[in-house]
């Protein structure tokens, strides 16, 4: 199998066909599964007392929606440097869903801050990288709205997610070079996690459930975007007849 | 974590408002997504048939 087999179309398209439903159990099981935790395991918090919950679904979208824009940007730049069409239906399909979670970030951020620091937004050093993050997503879907022809459509997408993958950084060390309101980083690679580990087990989870449901729906939008693609194509003529 | 009753856990420490409206809100969006997807999906096949017949008629 060499490193093309799956940039064709056609190859991929029945092999997401085929993914999809795993990806999807998995993301719906293990939801249940931190959720459970999350409510009914997990203990009150000492300080935050029932306000904690909130993170079992603030910190996996606010990953999700920063590792899904690096993972738009990583596709555009192969698509930018091999021209496979496929890695830009791939940055197309990502964009949506990276969103959604950065808008979940920011709307659950602001509703768990409201009982802990007294406000519902602050033009603190994080949430404002955040809230810019949110803008290049829009501004990416924005550009491809924009621009009719396709190819130039994608180019310039590419673009925009590599000029704006700098912010993902900025977003991550935020907390530690502005040290604004925003808490540290309790999880982090380098270090261990000054969590309850109950916790972190509930959190971790709904984090694998988030990445889950993001490749399950990634590959259904690029299905999508393949069959619109490539439809004058004999594979997608049969498909359709079928 | 025992919750004592149900309107204890709805009430959620007092939070009920933040939490429950975090959730819903994110479920809300989760379903929306999933919803839309589906449904551009057939609209897509039907609208590429139709383009089909178009080209052959």
């Amino acid at each position: 199998m060499n490193l093309y087999t799956y940039a064709s179309p056609a190859t991929f398209y029945h092999l997401a066909g085929r993914l999809i439903p795993w990806f999807a159990w998995s993301a719906g099981i293990l939801t249940l599964v931190g959720l459970y935790i999350g409510f009914f395991v997990a203990p009150t918090d000492f300080q935050q007392s029932e306000a904690y919950r909130v993170i079992f679904i603030h910190v996996p979208a606010a990953w999700m929606g920063m590792f899904i824009y690096l993972v738009m940007a990583f596709w555009g730049a192969i698509g930018l440097a091999f021209n496979t069409r496929l890695s830009f239906m791939m940055v197309r399909a990502l964009a949506p869903t990276g969103a959604i979670f950065t808008f979940i970030a920011l709307w659950t951020g602001a509703l768990w801050g409201k009982p802990m620091w007294g406000a519902w937004w602050v033009w603190d050093a994080r949430l404002t990288s955040t809230l810019i993050l949110l803008f290049l997503y829009i501004g990416i879907m924005a550009l491809w709205a924009a621009i009719d022809d396709v190819k130039r459509g994608d180019r310039a997408g590419a673009l925009l997610a590599l000029i704006g993958a700098i912010n993902v950084p900025i977003i991550y060390f935020s907390v530690k070079w502005w040290n604004t309101l925003h808490q540290g980083a309790s999880v982090s690679l380098t270090k261990a996690p000054t969590m309850a580990t109950i916790m972190l087990t509930g959190m971790l989870i709904m984090a694998f459930a988030a990445w889950f449901y993001s490749i399950a729906v990634a590959l259904a939008r690029v299905r999508a975007i393949i069959l619109e693609r490539e439809r004058h194509t004999e594979w997608v003529k049969d498909i359709l007849e079928r | 974590m025992e919750w004592a009753s149900w309107s204890d856990f709805w009430d959620m420490g007092g939070y009920g408002l933040y939490v429950w409206g975090s959730y819903a809100v994110t479920a809300a969006c989760i379903l929306m997504e999933v919803i839309l997807l589906k449904r551009g999906a057939g609209q897509t096949r039907r609208r590429l048939k139709r383009m089909r017949q178009w080209e052959e008629s």
